[in-house]
């Protein structure tokens, strides 16, 4: 459990490094899906396993397939370097490291109990019970939120005088 | 079995990650993708804090993360498609017709 676990916490580390490392978009997108196939296991580890199966469909699946998508839309290349992105590693890296660094501290200093070993198991069907009964009503909101989202994007993306 | 805090842990270094993802990028879709790796880093912290209590509560909170993220991946790319379309680079910085 705990080689597993550190397994899959080194990929995803490694595939958000990557991330930031990559001069291409497509690279970026790639080393992405890599963090996100890593979180998956990890929800299987704790014991989620419809999250797991979504976070593979629907965020590696079917967000970074349109992220992907409009990277060979766009024919996006190398990205090129400014004066202000220096101002951002001068001052934003820092602040970045003390807010990572302070977390990590503050999280780690808190209680070292394990993970609830008689938690909820084979969790799809309480949870469709949690979000058809308790939580229908957002689960409703979302739905409109998605349309909304569809015809927005549509609209936006349409070219002029079509 | 792994401590919870290992997992939350692991969501901060994610988290940080991203953040500095976002500072350093002047690429728009890199900076778009930086968001996503820091909603998956507190989806993360949701399922290990759930677990942790005992709840499910958790797992229904990053149901609908995922739902927004990817409304908000879709208009975001439709944007991102008129900014290169209409200024002709995906370079952040030249984007700034509202800077002073």
């Amino acid at each position: 459990m705990m080689v597993l676990f550190f397994a899959l916490a080194a990929i995803a580390v490694a595939g958000a490094v990557s991330l930031i490392y990559q001069k291409e978009p497509i690279h970026s997108a790639l080393s992405l899906i890599i963090v996100m196939v890593a979180l998956a296991g990890l929800y299987l580890l704790l014991g989620a396993e419809f999250i797991s199966a979504v976070q593979i469909i629907v965020y590696a699946g079917a967000i970074m397939v349109l992220f992907v998508f409009v990277i060979m839309l766009l024919n996006a290349g190398n990205e090129e370097r400014t004066n202000f992105s220096r101002m951002a590693a001068y001052i934003g890296l820092p602040l970045a490291v003390i807010l990572g660094a302070g977390l990590v501290y503050f999280v780690s200093r808190g209680s070292q109990e394990v993970a609830n070993p008689d938690a909820v198991t084979g969790t799809t069907r309480p949870l469709a019970m949690m979000l058809f009964k308790d939580y229908v009503f957002p689960f409703e909101l979302t739905s409109i939120l998605i349309l909304i989202a569809i015809l927005g994007a549509v609209v936006l993306a349409r070219r002029e005088g079509d | 079995m792994v401590p919870v805090s290992y997992y939350i842990v692991l969501s901060a270094v994610l988290f940080s990650l991203g953040i500095v993802g976002f500072l350093f990028k002047r690429n728009i879709i890199t900076m778009f993708m930086s968001i996503e790796l820091m909603l998956n880093a507190v989806n993360l912290a949701f399922v290990a804090f759930g677990r942790s209590l005992g709840q499910l509560q958790g797992q229904v909170f990053v149901f609908f993360v995922i739902v927004v993220a990817a409304a908000e991946a879709a208009v975001g790319l439709a944007i991102v498609i008129l900014i290169q379309r209409n200024r002709k680079t995906l370079n952040v910085e030249r984007v700034n017709l509202l800077k002073l």
